[in-house]
């Protein structure tokens, strides 16, 4: 284990070395590009023994993933924004292959109007592409989280890919101290994938395939029960991590300060720090709040949420999305959580920090305040006037 | 009696469900004689797909991968990447598409495995048209032609665009070794991916394949549609390697365009004056590679 001071997209990086991946595709993007670069640069010095396919888009960089895994090689690729929408039909293919490749997502914001800030938009839009997903609040969480990735995605009971997000900028370009785990500590915690040999060379088989009725449902189907098994699997992951590499993240949802809260924010990514200390402020003036910070968004952590609905009068979910015609995606999804538990707290949601723009411990305080205060459902878009901010549908 | 070069393995099992009379399915099965059981092949959405027989059954010997239409050469790059990093032996890669999956939508896949020197084989079966979602109109449909979104009737007569020349497209790429074949010629078809078997990096194949219920003739007639293409110059014959051309079948004077044009409904409703236009065409397109030929 060494400390060293690095970005969140060096984390990325380092992190895809150690887990020493045989093949890397990958096509340029702000605030990606630096993560691409220096495996390049691992890849060219020869301190990585890898493949890198100089792609020329990204919807080839996860087709040569998803080919290159369906093969047995353990690969890696990292995008933003517009390159992650570019690949949405191979995030399909990538999950009903079960090729466990590992994506690093810089979240972006998607244009127009071109913007670079950071932005959930990227992601939350293939929600529905059986990919894992996890938010980073840190670039030591990145690390951390994308060696974890690795063997949660090969784990034989799950075997899908997983993505590793990173705000743009907050973590992406913003060097912080990261603990990196010595090449012998990770080859303990994360072994050579074992193969699963349906491409093998002189043998008649077919991966992909084309069915009917009679056998679709049950291809469909057992992508869902692998998504379901995703949280044991993961606290079994994340324990032999913790004991290893003495770090802890939390699990799916990382809660704080929760216990005898009124009302609780739930957080994603780089905006959960700043809630926390927003947390410790207001708890100092008396004020009981807490903090649910969601760090697994697919499989979505429905048990958590319905326990903490069991301890809170109000939640307020703050999102850094919004799905049009809708409310914030984490909102629908935390709503639909509880709805089918004993414990229903009033339910509100926050729309904050799109683009990039600034997610302050003022803005914080802010929504807990409203939280606290009497205000009906609906989605607040916090950065602009009250008035003009809120957008219901009835 | 001259003795038969084409190897007696067959990789293309019976049972498959292309259509009677599939040139695209013959295509495989040369091509796999040619390439051997350690052969992995990547296919995208098209005929193929469905040919090759639906889940939990497959038609070939070899294993094969399913990909979407836009990326085969992307599939295969990846293909070879794993293979490299994981030591695997004697193995080689295939991309196998259509017309429609290379020239159009998978033209920016093509090109990018072309350009990082991929070290495998891309094959292109060209029925002209997309065939798979029922004949519609593809860059590689010949000008004149039918499809069911180049009607003929009031105001419209075919498709009024020429051909791509995707052969061009491909050659301004610098490949180890590209070639047109076309099943109605086995032996010259076997030999040409034999050769291209043994050499390393970015491969091409320009099969011509014709479908007989898109191009509108009876399904016992591919044979002899395949043979009029390439003896009257439509298909011409040959092979580019390090930018030499060498013409593989030169069968004498050419024989006029109209034997192949007047077999296949889909030209029926071209004229004289439209024929003589093709014909045109076809020499000059001829002679340009005659001299190609003699020039490189
Ligand atoms: C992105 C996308 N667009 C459209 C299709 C529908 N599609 C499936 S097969 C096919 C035709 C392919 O034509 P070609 O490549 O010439 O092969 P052929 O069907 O003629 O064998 C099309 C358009 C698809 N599968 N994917
Ligand atoms: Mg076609």
């Amino acid at each position: 284990m060494t400390l060293q001071v690095m970005s969140g997209n060096s984390a990325q990086s380092y992190a895809a070395a150690l887990a020493r991946v045989h093949v890397i595709a990958a096509y340029p993007i702000t605030p990606q590009t630096t993560i691409v670069e220096k495996l390049a640069d691992f890849a060219a010095s020869g301190q990585l023994p890898a493949q890198f396919v100089k792609v020329e888009s990204e919807h080839s960089a996860l087709q040569v993933c998803v080919s290159a895994s369906s093969l047995g090689a353990r690969t890696y690729t990292a995008t933003s924004s517009q390159g992650l929408l570019l690949m949405h039909e191979l995030l399909h293919w990538a999950a009903g292959l079960r090729t466990p490749i590992v994506m690093g997502v810089v979240n972006r914001a998607v244009a127009p109007p071109w913007n670079l800030g950071a932005d959930h938009t990227d992601t939350m839009s293939q929600r529905d592409t059986g990919w894992v997903q996890f938010y980073a609040e840190s670039n030591q969480e990145v690390l951390d989280t994308v060696l974890q990735a690795y063997r949660l995605a090969e784990d034989p009971a799950v075997r899908l890919p997983v993505m590793v997000t990173e705000d743009a900028f907050y973590l992406s370009h913003t060097v912080e101290p990261v603990e990196v785990p010595a090449q012998t500590e990770v080859d303990a915690f994360l072994p050579a994938r074992e193969a699963r040999a349906v491409l093998v060379p002189g043998r008649a088989a077919r991966l992909g395939s084309f069915t009917g009725p009679d056998h679709y449902v049950e291809f469909r189907h057992e992508v869902a029960q692998a998504m379901a098994r995703v949280p044991e699997v993961f606290r079994g992951v994340e324990e032999d991590y913790r004991s290893r590499m003495h770090r802890y993240h939390g699990g799916a949802v990382a809660t704080y300060r929760v216990d005898d809260a009124d009302a609780v924010l739930v957080t994603m990514g780089t905006m959960s720090t700043t809630a926390r200390s927003v947390v410790d402020e207001l708890r100092a003036e008396g004020r009981k709040v807490g903090l649910a910070k969601l760090r697994l968004f697919r499989p979505f952590p429905a048990a958590e949420f319905r326990e903490l609905a069991g301890l809170v009068d109000r939640i307020g979910v703050v999102d850094r999305s919004f799905t049009f015609g809708a409310e914030g995606p984490a909102a629908t999804e935390v709503a639909a959580a509880i709805y089918s538990g004993p414990h229903h707290p009033f339910l509100t949601n926050y729309m904050v920090g799109l683009g990039g723009r600034e997610v302050t411990p003022q803005l914080v305080r802010a929504i807990f305040d409203r939280l606290l205060g009497a205000e009906g459902p609906g989605t607040r878009w916090m950065d602009l006037p009250q008035d003009a901010g809120e957008v219901t549908h009835g | 009696m001259a003795k038969l070069t084409i190897p007696a393995q067959e990789l293309l099992r019976s049972g498959h469900s292309a259509c009677p009379g599939c040139a695209p399915a013959l295509a495989m099965r040369l091509m796999l004689k040619g390439l051997g059981p350690r052969t992995i092949v990547s296919i995208p959405a098209c005929c193929w797909t469905v040919i090759d027989t639906p889940y939990p059954t497959t038609a070939l010997g070899v294993a094969m991968l399913d990909n979407p239409i836009e990326s085969t050469g992307a599939s295969i790059s990846g293909l070879r990447a794993a293979a490299d990093a994981l030591g695997i032996p004697d193995v080689t890669i295939l991309g196998f598409a259509g017309d429609g999956g290379t020239a159009d939508i998978g033209l920016q896949a093509l090109s990018g495995m072309l350009e990082r020197r991929t070290n495998a084989i891309y094959a292109m079966y060209d029925n002209e048209a997309y065939m798979n979602t029922g004949v519609q109109r593809s860059g590689a449909t010949p000008l004149g032609a039918w499809t069911t979104t180049t009607p003929v009737g009031e105001g419209s007569h075919g498709k009024a665009e020429p051909k791509k020349d995707v052969m061009g497209i491909v050659l301004a790429h610098h490949p180890v070794y590209a070639a047109t074949v076309n099943p109605s010629f086995p032996e010259d078809f076997v030999k040409k991916v034999e050769k291209a078997r043994d050499l390393s990096g970015p491969r091409f194949f320009h099969i011509f394949a014709p479908c007989p219920p898109g191009w509108r003739y009876p399904s016992d007639q591919s044979i002899e549609i395949g043979k009029r293409a390439t003896d009257c110059g439509v298909f011409p014959l040959y092979e580019v390697m390090d930018g030499h051309y060498h013409i593989t079948r030169k069968g004498g004077a050419l024989k006029p365009v109209r034997e192949y044009f007047q077999a296949q409904g889909r030209f029926s409703h071209l004229g004289d004056a439209d024929l003589d236009r093709v014909q045109a065409q076809v020499t000059a397109d001829w002679n340009r590679l005659v001299r190609l030929e003699s020039e490189t």
